[in-house]
């Protein structure tokens, strides 16, 4: 075959492709779309739409906060600020952005056309928007929930919060939960069924291994949540008594079930944000990651250890000694794994050749305030020092330098690092580089002195304090660190906005690097990859200079499948091709249903029965048309070979 | 290239059985189902575990009824597994009966569970204890209620003749959800009339 007609073959190939796979242009196609790139996009921006929400909110009590005895805020506004703060950050922001991540990116990693389950991922994005939508819905009314993040009854209970504040957080979250546990069994499922032939477990990106773990834990994670919220709205709505010590029930069971989510919750948070890290640091160290394997293992065993922590959230309850110490100890071991990592990628950077772009400084910037925050995790996992300094600002400081530290840094960097595969543009490097340098002064000047405010007893959520206390100046730092770090935060997102139709072209790998993303166009076909890649090592782009890598990937392998929506399906240890998949279209079931739990939610929010069973009826009618049998495949579709 | 990676043979399209994604999406469907199960049990243990006065407050629950109940629900899981070797053997005539049996077995199941909520000397608000035995056993029927609906759409396929001998995926799934429906209220079963049996 001359190259003239190979050519116009691969031409009528991926017109076919195309044709295949590309969404109906339109607003039905932007409600049906199940692309798991356009799914992955609106992930990230619905996450950063509520990363800007939270830190407006922020904002406005760092204000409040700047100087003692101020009044821009009542105490019911303040409290209503911090809880929606918290809530937002923590379920509406943290996760979904690292769900949005790992959206675009799974299928690009692992060499596939898209998810396992394509429509349930359009489901978990419609319903995650639609429980934010529910979340704040009576924030305009100044109706928030208003009792924390992690709303501890008996103060959340109706006796002390009459109004529909708690209701909306014990049934959003609930709502929000149904998101998260699809999302979750995609992942899973997509890992053990859509990698491309050879892409064995031993060479799968650790951003996967992270959301993998985060998924697993999530599946045992989030109904202790679930459970918790519905006990709780049961106790408001129909007077029972689970958390009522008159009625023989116990406080105490909300946090236990309270924690048993969060901790695991809060690994699930960074452990995919610190496999971006693992991924994309050793591109610009120019050397494969150091540890591999024990980052892999670190990986899962912090989410193994992560179960048996939950506790040291407990420990001023009151809680019998012999537990207290077996949760501080294992909550200490936490440590080891987390070492492991972080020397791990002090290692890449100290064996590699770095080359400072932007996304490295966010990189090695997240590794700075890892470490300090870890420090300050390992410090308050000793008992007697974490009874003097609980509810804090101790523990404010330490949780904003793990969150922001573990989950923005990388994030950004991760934003910088992609967004020219998403786009096909590349970012402003100077304003990029600047970004980070305000970001990561101004969150230092935000964040550093409130250990100091802790050490000196400052209580969190107090709306002010008195003079003479020794926090003015902490606090004044804090609120002008606060504003400077927005300020960096908002310059990442014009850079971003900006260099979208603006920026250098792309290409496929403008950064040089090793993994399967960067073999494809920027941005990349609806179908992904014209040809399933066979993979034979963790590097395919790189294989050509690493020395110890004696196997070859293949790109342009035989394997076309362009009849049709298809990929292929491979064993879940080895990767070893064992069938073929026939993959949905696109579909307005998944909007659809998510319209009919919305308004069922909203309406056991208002009490109008009638309307929720309506909804529910409707619900379980779309749910049987999707899940209804598709016809079997014609004889022409058996004879196609692997 | 490693060539083992690519089979020689034709490969499945489509797969059918253990193999498809949607086997695997149920497992864990029903792994998350049961933590929420686990951590609803959890909480019964840990406020018997506190009570301050006798657990339960009305004393051991009479357990003649529920225990006919639970044989009812373990027949009917005994007549969807033999729905599914029949649809595997392409008996289609017998899957239907089997299902059939299945669905008024479960319905059988709901209406004792109706009729005993009714006749309880306590409600939900009366005490904890009120509280979790309705909250935890009505999550269980609205379980049961769920593989009644499914129950109901296998027969509907099951007759417009979508399943075959070879092809029967959505059997699998929907028999093997209601086998987790039965273990689910083994447990409960267990624990709200066995383990006060203890003292």
């Amino acid at each position: 075959m001359t190259n003239a007609t190979q050519e116009t073959v691969g031409g009528a190939e991926q017109a076919d492709l195309a044709r295949q796979w590309e969404t109906s242009p339109g607003i039905r196609g932007w409600f049906s779309t199940v692309d798991h790139k356009e799914i992955g996009i609106r992930y990230l921006v619905t996450a950063l739409i509520f990363l800007f929400i939270g830190g407006v909110e922020a904002l406005v009590m760092r204000a409040q906060l700047a100087g003692p005895n101020l009044t821009l805020l009542s105490p019911e506004q303040y409290n209503q600020l911090f809880t929606m703060h918290g809530v937002t950050m923590v379920f509406l922001y943290a996760l979904p952005m690292l769900s949005g991540f790992s959206n675009y990116l799974w299928p690009l990693l692992l060499g596939s056309r898209d998810m396992a389950f394509p429509r349930l991922n359009a489901f978990s994005y419609w319903v995650y928007l639609a429980s934010g939508v529910f979340i704040y819905s009576t924030f305009w009314l100044g109706q928030a929930p208003n009792a924390g993040w992690f709303n501890y009854v008996p103060l959340a209970a109706r006796e002390y919060d009459p109004g529909i504040n708690i209701d909306v957080y014990a049934l959003g979250l609930i709502f929000l939960g149904i998101s998260t546990t699809a999302g979750a069994i995609n992942f899973i499922v997509s890992l053990m069924r859509t990698r491309a032939p050879g892409m064995s477990i031993n060479r799968m990106p650790i951003l996967v291994w992270g959301t993998l773990t985060a998924s697993v834990a999530n599946l045992f994670a989030v109904p202790a949540l679930s459970a918790a919220c519905l006990l709780l709205w049961l106790d408001r709505q129909f007077g029972m008594h689970f958390f009522d010590p008159a009625g023989g029930g116990q406080p105490l069971l909300w946090q236990h079930l309270f924690w048993v989510f969060g901790h695991p919750w809060v690994y699930a948070l960074v452990l995919p944000a610190m496999g971006i890290v693992s991924d994309a640091l050793p591109t610009f160290c120019r050397r494969p990651l150091v540890g591999y394997t024990a980052v892999a293992l670190a990986t899962v065993t912090t989410m193994i250890v992560g179960f048996g922590v939950w506790v040291h959230h407990m420990f001023s309850t009151g809680l019998p000694g012999l537990s207290l110490s077996f949760f501080g100890a294992a909550s200490m071991i936490i440590a080891i794994p987390s070492a492991v990592s972080v020397f791990a990628w002090i290692g890449t950077i100290w064996a590699g050749r770095p080359v400072f772009k932007t996304p490295f400084f966010y990189f090695a910037g997240f590794v700075l305030l890892f470490v300090i925050g870890g420090v300050s995790g390992f410090m308050t996992a000793a008992v007697p020092l974490d009874w003097q300094l609980t509810d804090t600002y101790f523990i404010v400081a330490h949780l904003h330098f793990v969150l922001l530290g573990i989950n923005v840094f990388p994030v950004i960097g991760g934003l910088y690092y992609w967004f020219p595969k998403m786009t096909g543009r590349m970012p402003n490097e100077a304003l990029g580089k600047l970004s980070f340098w305000v970001s990561f002064i101004g969150f230092n000047i935000a964040f550093l002195p409130m250990h100091l405010s802790g050490l000196r007893g400052m209580p969190r959520r107090i709306y002010t304090y008195p003079d003479h206390m020794g926090w003015n100046m902490a606090n004044l730092l804090s609120t002008i660190g606060a504003l400077i770090f927005a300020a960096g935060l908002l310059l990442t997102l014009y850079n971003l906005w900006y260099s979208r139709t603006r920026g250098a072209p792309a290409g496929p790998n403008p950064w040089d690097a090793a993994t399967l993303e960067w073999s494809v166009p920027s941005p990349p076909p609806a179908y992904n990859f014209r040809r399933i890649p066979i993979v034979a090592s963790r590097h395919p782009l790189w294989e050509d200079r690493l020395q110890d890598v004696h196997h070859r990937s293949v790109l342009d392998t035989d394997i076309a499948l362009e009849d049709g929506r298809k990929t292929i399906a491979t064993t879940v240890l080895d990767a070893e091709a064992d069938a073929i998949l026939r993959m949905p279209g696109d579909s307005v079931a998944p909007v659809m249903l998510s319209v009919a739990l919305a308004i069922a939610f909203f309406s056991l929010l208002l009490n109008i029965w009638w309307l929720a069973g309506l909804a529910a009826v409707s619900g379980i009618l779309v749910l049987a048309a999707w899940l209804a049998p598709v016809a079997p495949p014609t004889p022409a579709e058996e004879r196609i070979r692997g | 290239m490693d060539e083992t990676l690519i089979p020689a043979a034709p490969v499945n399209v489509a797969p059918q059985g253990p193999t498809a994604s949607a086997w695997y999406g149920l497992l864990f469907l029903l792994a998350t189902e049961a933590a929420l199960f686990i951590y609803l049990l959890f909480s019964y243990f840990l406020l018997a575990s506190q009570a301050p006065g006798q657990w339960p407050p009305d004393g051991v629950p009479e357990i003649q009824r529920p225990g006919a109940n639970t044989v009812i629900l373990l027949l009917s899981s005994a007549t969807a597994w033999w729905s599914q070797r029949s649809i595997a053997n392409g008996a289609s005539g017998k899957l239907i009966v089997g299902l059939s049996l299945t669905l008024l077995l479960g319905c059988i199941f709901t209406g004792v569970q109706i009729w005993e909520w009714t006749h309880k000397s306590f409600s939900p608000a009366s005490n904890a204890y009120g509280s979790l035995y309705f909250t935890i056993t009505a999550l269980h029927v609205a379980h049961v209620v769920i593989g009644l609906i499914v129950l109901a759409c296998l027969i509907v396929w099951a007759a417009l003749g979508r399943f075959s001998a070879k092809r029967h995926l959505h059997v699998l799934i929907g028999v093997t959800y209601w086998h987790f429906v039965d273990a689910v209220w083994i447990a409960v079963f267990t624990t709200f009339f066995l383990t006060p049996m203890l003292g």
